[in-house]
Parts: C-alpha cells; structure tokens; sequence
C-alpha cells in the first residue's frame, strides 16, 4: 500500500530511513557503553594498585611469604642454596616453558623469588616445599612447579609469572 | 435545553469549587510566609557561581584557593571522608599534578594495618588514601567540640538547602537553578553578627543570620587575611576577605559533592544534540510513513 | 482481537520453531499486526514510554546492585563510591534516581490519560485492574528503592511508612506491632530492614513486569481504546497496523519523552530528590521536614489530612485502590470525556485537587495546611464515590461519531482538501451507538 503511494520518490525516502536508523544505531552504541565500562575496574581499584614496599628482612631462609598486590596473590621465596643450585642446574630446553633462572630472578638477589602466587592452569593457590622439585605442588589439578616458580609437570601452560619490582635496597623491594 | 441548564450548574460549581481550592491553598502559605523567620534563617543571598547553568565549569583556580581554605581552616574540626588525594589531580576538579598530590598526601599519617606483630601502624599518606577524619569516631568529635561533633564536608553542598517555595521551585526546573547548596554555605560563613536585643543565646552558641534558628555551635570560622593567597609574583590572587574565602571554599565544597559534574554537563550537551537530531529525524519518518494515511483514510 | 494479517514463517528454521512454538506468530500478531485504532493521539504513546522506563530501570538497577552493598554500615559509603568511582557510576545512579521520578511522570499521565478517555470501561475492566496493580507494586518498589541509599530521608521514610502498619493496633492490639517487627527484623529499622528491602527491590520489578505482560495481554485481547471511544467497528476502516504505524508514532513519544529525562538526568539530577538525603542515616535525628518523594505526596496528604491513625491509613490505601473500582463507580454510557461537557469539567477539578493534594503534603501539618488537606481529600473521595456514579445519571452526552474512521475524516476535512477528495468513507451509515 504504501509503496504504491510513495514510490515516486524512493531515493529521499529511503535516504531518510537510512539517516534515521544510523543515528539510532549510533545513540544505542552510545549508550551501551557505560554500561559495560561501569564492569571495568573503578578508579579506587585502580588507584589502590600504587606499587607497595615489602620488607624482606623478616623473611627467614626457606620461608615462602604471602602478599597482596592489585588483590593478587604473590609468593616472596627466600631460597636456600639447594634450592637455587637445583633451580639454575636444569636444562632449559627440556622445560615446558623454556627459561633460565636467572631471568625470573633480579642479579645479585638470586636467593629472593617474587612470583603470582596463582597456579597458571585455573588459578588455585599452589603449596610450597611440595611436589617432586620441591617448589609447588598445585593442589586442584597437579601441576607441579620446581623452585624457580616454573611449570615441570601437569596441566599448567606457563611458569608462574614474575610480577614487576624492584630492590630499593638489598633488604627492600617496591612490588609494581 | 434541561441538559444545558444543568450543565450550567455544574460548571458553576466546578469553578466555585476552584476559587474554594485556590483559596485554601494560598491561605496556609500566606501565613506561613509572615512567620517564615521563626523556625528558619534568613534566605541566603544567590551568588553568581562559575559551575552554575548548563555550560557551567569550575574555576581551577578558585577550587584551589577554597582547598586551601579548607586545609588551613575548616580541616582541623571537618573531614573529607569521601575524597581521595587522588581526586584533587582528576579532571574536572582542582587540577592538582600528581606529584603535587603525592606530595600533599605524604605530609598526612594515614593509619594502617594490622602489621606482622598484629598492630595498626600509621604511615605517610598515598594519593589512593581517603582523606583521615579529624577525629577517630563521632563521641570524640562531639566531646572535643562542645557535645555536637562537626559534620562531614564531603556532601555538605549537596547536604544543605533552603525552601525556595511556590513558584521559585517550578522556575529552577527550567532555568536549572541548582546551587542553594554552595549558596547556603557562603551565606552561613559570612553570616555570623552579634544577636539582636533580647535574643535568649544557649550556652556556646554563636549568632548567625543563616543558620536555621540562629544559634550555631561553630564560632566564627573565617576572618579577614586568614588565609594567605599570595600567589608566586608575592601579589594576593584574590581578596583576602571573609566573602571570597565563602565563596572559594563553598566552591570547593560544591566540587568535593559533585566531582563529576563537568562531565556529566558536557555528556549532557552531547546527548541534548544527538536527541534532537534523532527526534527530528523520527518525527520526519514517521510523518512520511503516516502521510499516505492521511491522504486516504479508507484504505489500510 | 483478529489482526489485519496471519504470519507466514520464511524460512525453514522458522517454520521448524513456529510449529513447535507459535512465537513468531506470537509476536507478529501482537506487535507487527496488531490493529490500531487509527486516531491515536500522542497520549496513547505513553505505554510504549512507560515500558521503555522499565527496562531502563531494571538494566540500571541490575548495574546498580553490582556496586552497591546492602549494608547498614557500608550503603551510603557503596553509593558515593558509585558516584565518584566507578566508570560512569554517576550517569547509571542518576538515571536510576530521576529514572524512578520519569517513571512516575508517564504513569501519572497513563492514568489520567485512562480516566479521561474512559479507558477503564467495559470490557477493559481486568485491563484497568491490572494496571492498578502495576502502580501498587511500582509504589512498592520506588519506597523500598529510596530506603537503599541509606541517607536520612531513606532511614525516616522507611521507619514513617512501615509504622503506618502499627495502625493495626488499634483494630486488634498487638497486631500492628507484630506486623512491624516482622516488617523490620528487629526493633526499629536497621540493617535486617535494609537488607531484605534490597531483596525485594530486587524481585518485585520482575513481578512487575510479569503483571506488565498480563496488561499487554488484556490489551490484545480486548483492543486498545480511543480518543473517540467508539469501539472498532471495522478493522480494515477503522484500524491501521501496529508496525509501522504505532511502532513510529511511538517512537516519537519515547524520543521526545527522553529529552525531557535528559533535561532532568544531567543538568538538575537533585531537583526531584532531598538535600537530606546526601546525610548518612542516623537514627537519633529526624530532619525537621521529613516528605516522601513527590509522586506519594498526594497520598502523603491524605494520610495526614485525617486526624486518627488508623483512619489516615486507611484512607491513604483507600485513595489508591478505589481507582480500582472506578469502572463500576462511572456510571456513563460514554467512554470519552471528549463527548461529556460535564465530566471534562470535573476531569480537570479532579487534576488540580490532585496537584493542590500533591503540593500540600509537602507543606508541613500545621493549620491551613491540614484544613486545606482536608477539604481536597473530602473533594477526592467524593469525585470517586458522588460525582462520577451521580454525573452519568444527569450528564447529556454529545453525539458521538458513527465510528473511528468518520471522526478521523470528520477531523481532516477542515483543513485537508486532499481529505475531501478522498470522498465519503462509508462509515457515516451506522448512527450512534452506544460506546
């Protein structure tokens, strides 16, 4: 019915109905949006994220310490020889995620390991001083890690990853 | 014609009871409006706010002089529990660099907590911390100011008003008056004066021509070359007076109630054009689409 | 109502659901082929409206809930983390808070629109009633809503309006109370209040919007009514297909509706609410003018406009539910106030004693005030219970038009020559019936 009425001119009606729904589409991509960003981290989440200073000089040798970061977990790991010796011996190419030790540790501070406290498989928390290299032993599915925080055996993809920091001074370090 | 008559009847009575209604409406408010005075203050002077109207921003400058107002004067009683340091360097705001507000933040002890010995600690404030109240609960405040504790600032602009009764209240719908808050608090800060003859004045009262009822716990706050606003050139940016020290911390108070105000005009005007746009735009297909409706009504 | 149409899947996958659930059809008929009547004015657009403010209000209010904590100690502090930190949390609060004042607007103006085209008539009774339950459980949740922010007109509102259930005291005593406590999960409203009332403002928007769905199927059922309130005689003449012809029209509303929201939501977001409200709830001050929020302060009046407890109570609930009785009170053969000279009057005496109502509850109680409250509540109840039943006995209606499709060409022809042209529409056979 109504094509037969307006169909004399199509092109500035149609142009109409183009403009029209563009713009409607836009306004609704519009307002889609701070309904998804309101999901994103808000501004004290972020901000709470500022680096923290961890004191390192309570932490015994062979002592695996818990912080939090960014509300993640994170492993400080005081090493003792053994454990170095036996993390830096491994042939790194036979590893699932091929590193050497001393790219997970900062120079001249190999006894400190600093790690993502969270298994790389699902996220569980993994136990220190278990598991066949004695580094962890991921309880939920058996991912085994050796004490340079890498992945030996099991599901996990990667090593536990290494999160920023820095040494202030030989006893200090500002995570992030 | 009996219809008409009775019909003339009832509009009669429709419009009788109109004036009845009219009338009893306006009665009350007359009376009130002679005895306005008794329980409440007097009716704050309207100042001319830069954030006021639909393209209103705040004054950097003036957001940074009212900071300091409250820092130097209103801190040491009043908190600012819902700000962060972090919000002075947000847009739309004071305009603070970051490092100025690290800085600002470092110079507070913020307490924290439980350490590995189980104790609370205070440490050097960070730009994430809220600002610490002044007092550690709402007893102590109380007793440390007389038995009435100080009220947080943080919503104070948005906290406060005063009646604007019929029909001010319908015209601030349209030309988007919405400041009685900052209004209010530049009127009670400068509104202290010594009690009229014969004013019965409660033990620690202050008079104020503003506050409802007169007698407010605060002292005087604010005097004249209080607050140093010498800029770098060693010259005053603004008048150090009570009224521009009102003015600027009210500002400011505005801003620490409603941070994302510049934001939420600007959002607003954009939306105000792509509405138009659209509605004029639907109107128009919706006029193309129904024409031919009009043009033959019999068909469908 | 039989549609202009019968669907027709298209494809295959469609035909495979259609025969095992008629949906496609379901929705064809009632929002593509629907009949219109065709001389809908821009007041009918107000449910398209009303409908889009409730899923505005429950996308909001779901974001909302993400952030927001249902905690005596932690609400206030939740809300103002909304509002100065989380990504837009400002726009979402304020569309969720002046979206609640928006919602009550187009109801208001839905219902008016209802009792002056006389929407509420035979055979639209359960429609009616329907809708009167939609405004119940929009009032419940707007109250239950406003608690959340836990400020101080949210703690005395709650504590003001759930004591008005003490009044059953007074009938048996002991009761009221009992219903209070049980209201309050304690001895006075405190975090078990807020707690479950963040529950239920929760769930009873859901509930609502099932109710919606039954108002929509009344609708269907028995066909929208008219500025004319003659009912369709002849669909093909009278009526003219959902999509597009309403779909447009109101979109229109809805657009321009948006634009009054805009105004409201960025520019003036505290003008509907109360300064007191930005203070943390404190149960050991009372504001010295405590109101409810302006859509309740019609009813808010007449609850104090009588004297005895039990009785303002009473009265208040009253006053809302007798709109449920409206259809059997308004004893008119004619639905439009269009065609009855007398009832129009009394429509807008009716408006203004509601406004005047509104605007004196939020007067404090005190002389004039409760005198002038008085009288209007009286004028209220006696518009319902006298005036509507009294006026269809004594009014004579004007002559109403043959049918929609006369009075729509009655209409154009003043001024459209093209209408004239268009010649007689057929409809002016039938005289006038009854409508």
């Amino acid at each position: 019915m109504a094509d037969t009425i307006t169909a004399a001119e199509p092109t500035r009606r149609d142009f109409l109905y183009i403009a029209t729904g563009a713009v409607g589409a836009v306004g609704v991509a519009a307002v889609a949006w701070p309904f998804i960003s309101q999901m994103q981290p808000d501004a004290a989440t972020i901000a709470a994220g500022a680096p923290v200073d961890f004191d390192l000089a309570p932490v015994t040798e062979g002592a695996i310490v818990k912080l939090f970061w960014r509300g993640k977990l994170i492993f400080v790991r005081h090493r003792t020889k053994d454990e170095i010796a036996s993390a830096e011996k491994v042939d790194v190419n036979t590893l699932p995620d091929p590193q050497p030790d001393s790219a997970r540790v900062k120079e001249g501070h190999a006894q400190w390991l600093v790690v993502y406290g969270n298994c790389t498989h699902l996220g569980c928390v993994p136990l220190g001083h278990q598991g066949h290299y004695e580094g962890w032993l991921c309880p939920c599915h058996g991912s085994v890690f050796d004490t340079s925080g890498r992945i030996r055996q099991g599901p996990a993809p990667t090593n536990l990853p290494v999160p920023p920091y820095k040494f202030v001074s030989d006893t200090k370090i500002t995570i992030g | 014609m009996k219809g008409h008559r009775i019909m003339w009847n009832k509009t009669l009575a429709a419009a009788g009871l109109l004036t009845a209604v009219a009338a009893a409406l306006a009665l009350p408010a007359r009376a009130a409006e002679s005895g306005g005075d008794s329980h409440g203050g007097a009716v704050p002077p309207p100042i001319s706010w830069s954030f006021a109207g639909p393209f209103g921003t705040f004054d950097q400058q003036q957001l940074q002089r009212g900071f300091k107002v409250y820092r130097e004067v209103c801190a040491s009683c009043h908190g600012l529990k819902f700000l962060a340091f972090r919000n002075l360097a947000d847009p739309g705001g004071p305009g603070f660099s970051e490092g100025q507000v690290k800085a600002l933040a470092a110079e507070y002890k913020v307490k924290d907590g439980p350490n590995d010995q189980g104790e609370m600690f205070e440490r050097p404030g960070r730009a994430a911390d809220r600002f610490p109240e002044p007092f550690p609960n709402e007893q102590a405040a109380a007793v440390a100011n007389g038995g009435k504790a100080p009220p947080d600032l943080s919503l104070m602009a948005k906290a406060r008003t005063y009646e604007r009764g019929f029909p001010w209240f319908i015209f601030d719908a349209f030309t988007q008056f919405a400041e009685t808050g900052p209004n209010y608090i530049h009127a009670v800060l400068t509104g202290y004066e010594a009690a009229p003859a014969g004013f019965q004045m409660p033990d620690g009262g202050n008079y104020n021509r503003y506050f409802p009822g007169h007698v407010i716990a605060m002292p005087k706050p604010l005097n004249d070359g209080q607050v140093d606003y010498k800029g770098p050139d060693g010259k005053p940016q603004a008048p150090e007076t009570i009224d521009q020290y009102s003015k600027d911390v009210s500002a400011f108070l505005m801003w620490a109630a409603e941070p994302k105000m510049m934001a939420r005009k600007e959002i607003g005007f954009k939306a105000f054009i792509f509405l138009i746009v659209l509605a004029g735009l639907v109107y128009f297909v919706k006029k193309k689409v129904w024409a031919p409706l009009h043009d033959h009504p019999e068909t469908a | 109502m039989e549609g202009h149409s019968t669907y027709v899947p298209k494809s295959g996958i469609a035909r495979w659901l259609e025969s095992r659930l008629p949906i496609g059809g379901l929705m064809h008929s009632s929002f593509i082929a629907f009949p219109v009547p065709r001389n809908l004015n821009y007041f009918w657009t107000f449910g398209a409206i009303l409908m889009m403010m409730l899923v505005v209000q429950i996308v909001t209010g779901v974001v909302l809930a993400m952030h927001y904590t249902p905690n005596a100690k932690l609400a206030f502090a939740s809300v103002e983390a909304i509002m100065r930190d989380v990504n837009f949390g400002w726009l979402l609060r304020y569309m969720h808070a002046n979206g609640a004042s928006m919602f009550f607007i187009a109801v208001y103006i839905h219902i008016f629109r209802g009792l002056y085209y006389g929407s509420y008539k035979a055979p639209r009774e359960v429609l009616w009633i329907l809708g009167v339950i939609i405004f119940l459980l929009m009032m419940a949740t707007a109250f239950m809503g406003y608690v959340l922010p836990w400020g101080q007109m949210s703690f005395w509102g709650a504590t003001v309006i759930t004591n008005l259930f003490s009044a059953f005291d007074e009938i048996i005593p002991g009761v009221g109370t009992w219903i209070v406590t049980l209201l309050w999960g304690g001895f006075a409203v405190d975090n078990p209040t807020l707690n479950r009332f963040f529950a239920l403002h929760y769930l009873l928007p859901f509930m609502l919007a099932g109710v919606v769905i039954l108002h929509i199927w009344a609708l269907h059922h028995v066909g929208q009514n008219n500025p004319t309130g003659v009912e369709v005689k002849n669909v093909r003449k009278d009526t003219i297909p959902f999509t597009p012809y309403a779909t447009l029209k109101d979109t229109v509303g809805t657009v321009v509706f948006l634009l009054f929201f805009a105004w409201f939501l960025f520019y003036i977001p505290n003008y509907m609410g109360h300064a007191d409200n930005y203070i943390e709830a404190n149960p050991s001050v009372t504001p010295a003018h405590i109101v409810p929020e302006w859509y309740f302060l019609p009813f808010y009046a007449i609850l104090r406009a009588i004297p005895s407890k039990l009785g303002g109570v009473i009265a208040m609930f009253s006053a809302v539910l007798i709109l449920a009785a409206v259809p059997w009170l308004d004893t008119s053969r004619v639905r439009s106030a269009s065609y009855r000279p007398l009832y129009r009057q009394f429509f807008w005496v009716f408006v203004l004693v509601c406004i005047g109502l509104g605007y004196l509850g939020a007067k404090p109680p005190e002389g004039g005030y409760t005198i002038a409250a008085q009288i209007l509540t009286f004028y209220y109840f006696l518009h319902f219970l006298v005036i509507l039943p009294v006026l269809g006995l004594v009014e004579t209606p004007r002559r109403l038009p043959g049918s929609i499709a006369e009075s729509v060409l009655e209409s154009t022809k003043g001024g459209s020559a093209t209408a004239v042209s268009a010649g007689p529409a057929g409809a002016v056979a039938s005289p006038q019936t009854k409508g």
